[in-house]
């Protein structure tokens, strides 16, 4: 339950944070998913055993975390809160990879190691990358970006009415699971006979609710499109950020800047 | 289980999102053919109940842990398949973006692992023929235990295949699928009996659950597809050890023409050291310039 009032809460504050003006937030949604898109392509591109090649990438969150206000704190929570699938899976690399890959200051570091670092590296970076794109764009113009970009129209629709929708029902089912917590002082999992009429009464309600809500929508003449969200139009700004980010990445991705600057700072040696 | 940026290489990532886009294509087609403007907000709002429902917990009995609702073959029955995989993708959608679950990149396997297996084969294939026209509680129990279990398992050996395929663990394939299968065996009695649980709720409350008449031919078209493709993309990895690495790089001209330093893995040990610590003396410095430019361009709080 702790889980489920941290994630609602956060999705309250992510809508906030996306209503603030700056820059960034002003940028047409569609350079920015792109750009995003990019840059997790860029990640998952990289050799299996690239860690410090990889690093420079987080130049992208870190402008964006400064450029558009995204509190620190907010995005390390988030982060944390992932299911660590992919970490876990990745922690058996040093079992196996065991071959010695590097040694530095006499302390050998095998393959595995390496790999591992390269997944939490991977897990950090892309995770990241996605909060922030909807931190600094907003999930509706997010939608209205991706039917721009040819997204069929029964998906945007299908988010937007989802995302809208999400609010009113997890409030309804957190109500839900503390009333029954709150009679039961049992554990927090229940079982399967209390499970169907639970869920089973929510599914009602929902599709009531669906109801309502479509004669609602019949009555202001709803014919099965959305229409608003004027975006702004593409300009300069846009395509330099776009070009910009994306020489950077092909850049980061066709050298290995750490070592070349190691290089230069140690020199001969 | 999702899958996962961290462990998904840019050719497993492309071919699944591909065939997730042309499975989401299809079904936008046809949802709008039988449209029906009614579905628009019931599917809205059902995929915000799925959300919902998966945040209810339901203790597995006798272990002591608890486990919730994946949603896919309940969508199937109570939408049909085509507007609940949409309704699904739009779920894992908002799951990768507002909860950084899955990830961009990995959308489009997640869609497959867990939308096209329980919407497209297992409703077809296992729910509607065990349930078939004379709709009994036995009946329903069956169908949705049934369709549960062999959704997850086939959604399990999806997630091994992609992250196989992917490489980047070193976990060989078959110990990884003999530890997943059986944790997925739970998952998908979990998951049926959910949905059973669910079901026989609504229908003993008189709601009409979606009349689909989910074409089996279309699912036997799709699964022989899938086979074929499966066997073909195999065929190629195999006659090729690193056949996918290989028609990456033979697109990206960039990647191929600098070598890429990796971190010294065949360098040999007088080497290593300087090439360690010009590595890490650059990470550092490199991580002190990004901190500097984002400090430099930080905006304050108005």
């Amino acid at each position: 339950m702790g889980a489920l009032n941290q994630r609602g809460i956060d999705l309250g504050r992510t809508d906030r944070l996306a209503g603030q003006e700056t820059p960034l937030h002003h940028l047409d949604p569609r350079a920015k998913l792109l750009v995003t898109v990019l840059f997790a392509a860029t990640v998952v591109s990289f050799d299996k055993y690239a860690l410090t090649a990889m690093v420079p990438l987080a130049l992208f969150p870190m402008v964006v975390i400064a450029t558009g206000r995204v509190p620190v704190g907010y995005l390390l929570r988030k982060v944390l809160l992932v299911s660590p699938f992919a970490v876990l899976l990745g922690l058996a690399n040093p079992f196996l990879d065991r071959g010695v890959a590097v040694t530095f200051l006499d302390v050998p570091i095998s393959g595995g190691w390496i790999s591992f670092g390269s997944i939490l590296l991977r897990f950090v970076l892309t995770v990241s990358a996605a909060l922030l794109l909807v931190a600094v764009t907003g999930f509706q113009r997010l939608c209205a970006g991706m039917a721009r970009l040819g997204v069929p129209e029964a998906v945007v629709v299908q988010l937007l009415f989802l995302y809208r929708y999400l609010f009113v029902l997890l409030a309804e089912t957190q109500r839900l699971v503390r009333a029954r917590s709150l009679r039961s002082a049992g554990p927090a999992a229940q079982s399967l006979a209390s499970y169907g009429p639970m869920v089973g009464h929510l599914l009602l309600r929902t599709l009531a609710r669906a109801q309502r809500i479509y004669q609602a929508m019949s009555c202001r003449g709803f014919d099965g499109h959305l229409r608003g969200e004027i975006l702004p139009a593409w300009s300069g700004k846009e395509t330099f950020f776009l070009l910009g980010w994306a020489a950077y990445f092909g850049l980061v991705r066709g050298y290995n800047l750490p070592y070349l600057l190691g290089q230069l700072l140690i020199g001969g040696w | 289980m999702h899958m996962s940026d961290a462990l998904v290489s840019p050719a497993v990532g492309a071919v699944m999102w591909l065939s997730s886009a042309g499975l989401i294509a299809w079904s936008a087609r046809r949802v709008k053919q039988d449209l029906d403007e009614r579905k628009v907000p019931l599917m809205g709002v059902m995929g915000a109940f799925v959300f919902a429902a998966q945040m209810i917990n339901i203790a597995i009995p006798g272990t002591g842990s608890s486990g919730h609702l994946g949603g896919g073959l309940l969508l199937a029955v109570l939408l049909g398949p085509h507007a609940a995989f949409i309704t699904l993708f739009s779920v894992l959608a908002v799951q990768a973006l507002l909860f950084g679950d899955g990830g961009l990149l990995a959308l489009g396997a997640n869609a497959f692992n867990l939308g096209f297996f329980p919407c497209f084969l297992c409703y077809p294939l296992l729910y509607r023929t065990v349930v078939g026209s004379r709709t009994t509680r036995a009946r329903i129990f069956t169908g949705a235990l049934l369709a549960g279990v062999v959704g997850l398992q086939l959604g399990s050996l999806g997630v091994v295949a992609e992250t196989s395929l992917s490489g980047l663990t070193d976990l060989p394939p078959l110990p990884f699928l003999l530890v997943m299968q059986p944790i997925h065996l739970a998952i998908g009695i979990v998951e049926g009996l959910a949905t059973a649980a669910v079901l026989l709720f609504v229908t003993s409350a008189g709601i009409a659950v979606h009349e689909a008449t989910g074409s089996r031919r279309t699912a036997l078209v799709l699964l022989f597809a899938g086979l074929l493709l499966a066997g073909a993309v195999s065929l190629f990895a195999s006659t090729r050890p690193d056949g996918l690495e290989w028609s990456i790089e033979s697109v990206s001209s960039l990647a191929s023409s600098v070598p890429p330093v990796s971190e010294g893995v065949s360098a040999e040990p007088a080497g290593a050291l300087v090439q360690s610590a010009t590595a890490i003396a650059g990470t550092l410095v490199t991580l002190l310039v990004a901190g500097l430019i984002a400090f430099a361009l930080r905006r304050k709080a108005p």
